[in-house]
């Protein structure tokens, strides 16, 4: 826990710093998209306390952070924490989804990956393990596009929903979206699919190797009912905690594949923001989000592991 | 019931390891009844284990096994699954070396025993938590810890609550593979002691497996000595321990001192050099590159196991003095 | 493996500590063959390197002018253009050669960078210990909740558009994997008996770093270095696709970037997308069946599956 709180603040630290660190005087560079006389230079260099001492600056910079006042985003003229919280929906809907399905069918191979190592869906299952974590998502994503939405038309090549269904029925709605969904998540889920199958396998094969099996099929338990009751649970709980992990690969497979299908979220924000100047406080902005998500999903990894496993925090 | 119980005829188990075949078991006999005690006493690596576990077929998938083991009116080497199943636990059980990680350490210990209940006998959750407590309170645990995890039990607690486990079914005949050590003397004895008891009160017959004689000096009827997978001496415990004639057998001995025998605790005469690789056995006798006493037929010719009344040995020496 | 002795005069330690070496890597060398996936591998990348290296000759400069094109934009393969036309009228797969140089250059600078930062901060915080390890372990546990992506996103925006700020930023996101794997090595080699005897006769620490502790963590800090690779490229490709790579070089993730930009997946122009793409997996996947073969060789346990 205290960890987590270390981790946040050099977060902090290193997002207040890093934007300091630009070429130029800030508030130039703040000012750069529009043609500004020096006088209004000075003036925004005021308005933002640029000119005080670094430390008061770095005060600010919490207090305001803490508040929610993340600045004005260049490419939308408004309040970037505004900009990010309707972005925020789309995201975690698509992550949410995504994550989901890979984590359970990743889980499930994974299992029968370990228990009949060598067989054919194993090797097969590793194959494509290593051909999808050597694809970068985004071109699987276009793959995708051009075969399922643009060659066979089945589904839509992008966005969320489909314009002037605004007014149709929340059942309409809902299918639209699903459809808008499914392309976008399943690029997710292949690219996460082969890591989670692989650190499963593993946990399973080494649960396998256990003493406590031995002793369950010594029992004169059916295999079946060894793997279910026994290696199962021990073998689910490194893969808790390398999921939480994770957690970073899949913002980052969301940053591009969001863009690719032009869906509305926080990965598709990142890529204006990195296209429009850059737009440095929403970029800011975003990388404090995506940072403290994983910090949390770390720290609800670890409680979740503490709940878990009874080996831990018990006396 | 004095019939026979376990028949071991011409063991052999062999591994594949790398493409080379070797024998972990190199033609083992054994005979046991009811209420017997025999203890199997080796270095590591001799083979018993393997022996131990064939008996349950829970062999791993790369072992040949040949021969016969015939358990009551079972043949485990090539029987039906569903066959096995029935006999472990209910007519075979056994106790782990080491119970730290025998248990499943994500299940508490009461429901890791009654598991085990359940899977052989027709009885309710509830009868079989009864019966799992009292199979506690004889193994001297206290019942309430039945909701405990194993890592919250000291070694020999684990080790009782194993003992609990492995009566569990009633079983005519338990297997305790190194039951001691990792544990401290006086608990130790306290282990052993419960094991004597047990099997008193029960009649139920044991094999212990051990690579400390001291042990079976307080448990066995009778000592069956391996090396590189064979029996090379066996005798009653008494006069093996007393009177070892197999050169390994006696440099294991005084490798030991027996608890209560004051005498035996001389400096302990190591062996120098490790038990034979299953794939690179050495010609004639396993035992002859590390033998004392070794002599001419030794390197040559392999020692057949000899029977002299009550005992039998494997060794040239031993042939020529009972010549 | 033996060290032959030469008659009468004794060989310097030097010398047997090179006979010895040059021993291993044979020995490392013999098993490496024999592992199928790792030369699987080594092939697939030997034939990407000799065409980044000759790619100025397969693909010319010339024919990758913006302004005088050789042929029709976005034309479909052709017996002229194997992989068809960009928007601009030039060849695809002069291109994808082009690019090859790039995307394998930034990679291995950024590898090279990676390895450096996390090979020094490794073994300086696993051989020193004490609060050393200590600070530097708190700070490479927080680089490494940050997450990747967007902290090369936002270094690379912050400190502009060029190969090498990519190949930076790679370097700076990706040194803790390597730091961590180093420490860990140092630890065990330190309690080593020969670093003990090292120390008893008066070795300081440059030696005992340079002659006992480098030379076994090298393998290891090898092994790693052919995933890291793969995981460079990857990530340049991300970065110039999102619009963070040099304007003016070719990679084949600025030729995605283009594709993407001009709608080559509306308009269905596979030809565009799919060969970029594709040299990238196999490049990856020729570096990932390397280092399997690498960990195998370096951790005897895994080899008897």
């Amino acid at each position: 826990m205290i960890g987590a709180v270390g981790t946040l603040f050099f977060v902090l630290v290193l997002n207040f710093f890093l934007f300091r660190i630009l070429p130029g005087d800030p508030e130039r560079t703040l000012t750069r998209l529009q043609r500004s006389s020096p006088s209004t230079i000075e003036a925004v260099k005021k308005e933002l306390g640029l000119d005080r001492p670094l430390t008061v600056q770095f005060f600010d910079y919490l207090g305001d952070t803490a508040r929610g006042e993340l600045g004005i985003s260049y490419v939308f003229s408004r309040p970037v924490s505004e900009v990010i919280a309707n972005a925020l929906w789309p995201t975690i809907l698509l992550v949410g989804v995504a994550t989901l399905g890979a984590t359970v069918i990743g889980t499930l191979i994974g299992i029968w990956g370990g228990w009949r190592r060598g067989s054919a869906v194993d090797t097969t299952s590793l194959g494509f393990g290593l051909v999808t974590y050597a694809m970068p998502e985004f071109w699987l994503g276009m793959l995708l596009i051009l075969v399922f939405a643009v060659a066979l038309d089945w589904f839509p090549t992008s966005f969320m929903s489909t314009p002037g269904l605004a007014d149709a029925s929340s059942g309409v709605q809902f299918v639209d979206t699903l459809e808008h969904l499914f392309l976008p998540a399943l690029t997710l889920v292949l690219a996460l699919l082969g890591e989670y199958a692989l650190i499963m396998r593993s946990s399973v094969i080494e649960a396998m190797n256990e003493d406590y099996v031995t002793t369950a099929r010594a029992k004169g338990m059916r295999e079946a009912l060894v793997l279910r009751r026994h290696v199962v649970p021990n073998a689910l709980l490194p893969v808790v905690t390398l999921a939480a992990l994770n957690l970073g690969f899949i913002v980052s497979g969301a940053i591009t594949v969001e863009t690719v299908f032009s869906w509305p979220g926080l990965g598709q924000l990142t890529f204006r923001a990195i296209n429009g100047g850059p737009d440095y406080p929403l970029l800011q902005g975003l990388f404090l989000l995506f940072s403290v998500a994983v910090i949390f999903a770390n720290l609800a990894a670890d409680l979740l592991l503490g709940v878990l496993d009874p080996r831990i925090g018990r006396a | 019931m004095n019939g026979t119980l376990l028949e071991v005829r011409d063991l052999h188990v062999l591994y594949e390891v790398r493409g080379t075949k070797g024998p972990a078991v190199d033609g083992v006999n054994l005979s046991l009844r009811a209420g017997d005690a025999l203890g199997l006493a080796g270095e590591s690596g001799c083979g018993k284990s393997t022996l131990a576990l064939a008996c349950l077929g829970l062999l791993p998938r790369n072992a040949t096994v040949e021969g016969s083991i015939r358990f009551q009116d079972t043949e485990v080497i090539g029987a039906k699954p569903g066959r096995l199943r029935t006999m472990r636990w209910a007519g075979i059980s056994m106790v782990f070396q080491g119970a730290m990680n025998a248990f499943n350490p994500v299940k508490r210990v009461g429901d890791q025993v009654v598991e085990a209940i359940l899977l052989h006998e027709d009885v309710s959750k509830r009868e079989a938590r009864t019966r799992m407590r009292e199979l506690f309170e004889h193994a001297g645990i206290a019942p309430r810890r039945a909701e405990d995890y194993p890592h919250e039990f000291s070694g020999g607690m684990r080790q009782r609550v194993m003992i609990a486990m492995a009566l569990a079914c009633n079983p005519p005949l338990i297997i305790a593979d190194e039951p001691t050590t990792a544990l401290d003397v006086m608990i130790q004895a306290q282990i052993l002691n419960l094991l004597a008891r047990l099997r008193e009160e029960r009649n139920i017959a044991l094999i212990v497996i051990t690579h400390d004689l001291s042990v079976l000096a307080q448990i066995a009827d009778r000592v069956a000595i391996m090396y590189a997978g064979r029996i090379v001496e066996e005798d009653s415990a008494s006069e093996l321990l007393k009177t070892p004639r197999h050169p390994y057998s006696k440099s294991l001995v005084g490798a030991f001192p027996v608890v209560g025998d004051p005498a035996s605790r001389g400096v302990p005469a190591g062996l120098p050099g490790d038990p034979p690789h299953p794939e690179a056995r050495p010609p004639g006798c396993a035992f002859h590159p590390r033998c004392p006493v070794a002599f001419e037929p030794c390197d040559t010719i392999d020692p057949v196991l000899e029977r002299q009344g009550q005992r039998l040995a494997a060794c040239h020496l031993v042939a020529r003095e009972e010549a | 493996m033996s060290v032959r002795a030469t008659s009468g005069a004794t060989r310097s330690g030097r010398a047997v500590r090179r006979a010895r070496r040059i021993e291993a890597l044979r020995s490392s060398a013999r098993l490496f063959a024999r592992n199928k996936m790792g030369v699987a591998g080594l092939v697939i990348l030997v034939v990407f390197v000799l065409m980044a290296v000759f790619a100025d000759v397969l693909a010319p400069e010339a024919r990758l002018s913006v302004t005088n094109a050789p042929g029709a934009p976005l034309q479909p393969p052709s017996a002229r253009f194997w992989l068809g036309t960009d928007e601009l009228g030039r060849s695809v797969l002069d291109l994808v050669i082009q690019g090859s140089q790039i995307s394998l250059l930034v990679g291995f600078l950024a590898t090279g960078i990676s390895m450096l930062i996390g090979a020094l901060v490794g073994i300086v915080a696993g051989y020193f210990g004490g609060w050393v390890d200590v600070i530097l372990m708190r700070f490479t546990d927080w680089f490494l909740v940050i997450p990747f992506l967007p902290l090369a996103i936002v270094l690379a925006a912050i400190l502009g558009r060029s190969l090498f700020v990519i190949a930076l930023v790679i370097g700076v996101a990706t040194w803790p994997g390597t730091a961590r794997v180093v420490r860990a090595q140092v630890l065990t080699l330190k309690e080593r008996p020969y670093v003990e005897r090292a120390r008893a006769l008066g070795a300081g620490h440059r030696q005992i770093v340079t002659r006992h502790i480098l030379p076994n963590v090298f393998p290891l800090i090898f092994a790693n270095t052919i995933l890291v690779v793969a995981v460079a490229i990857l990530t340049e490709t991300t970065l110039s696709f999102l619009g963070l790579g040099d304007p003016f070089s070719v990679s084949w993730g600025s030729i995605l970037e283009s594709a993407f930009a001009e709608g080559a997946i509306s308009l269905g122009a596979w030809w565009y997308l799919v060969p970029p793409g594709l040299c990238i997996v196999l490049v990856v996947l020729g570096f990932t069946m390397c280092g399997y073969a690498f960990d195998e060789i370096l951790d005897p346990r895994l080899r008897e599956r």
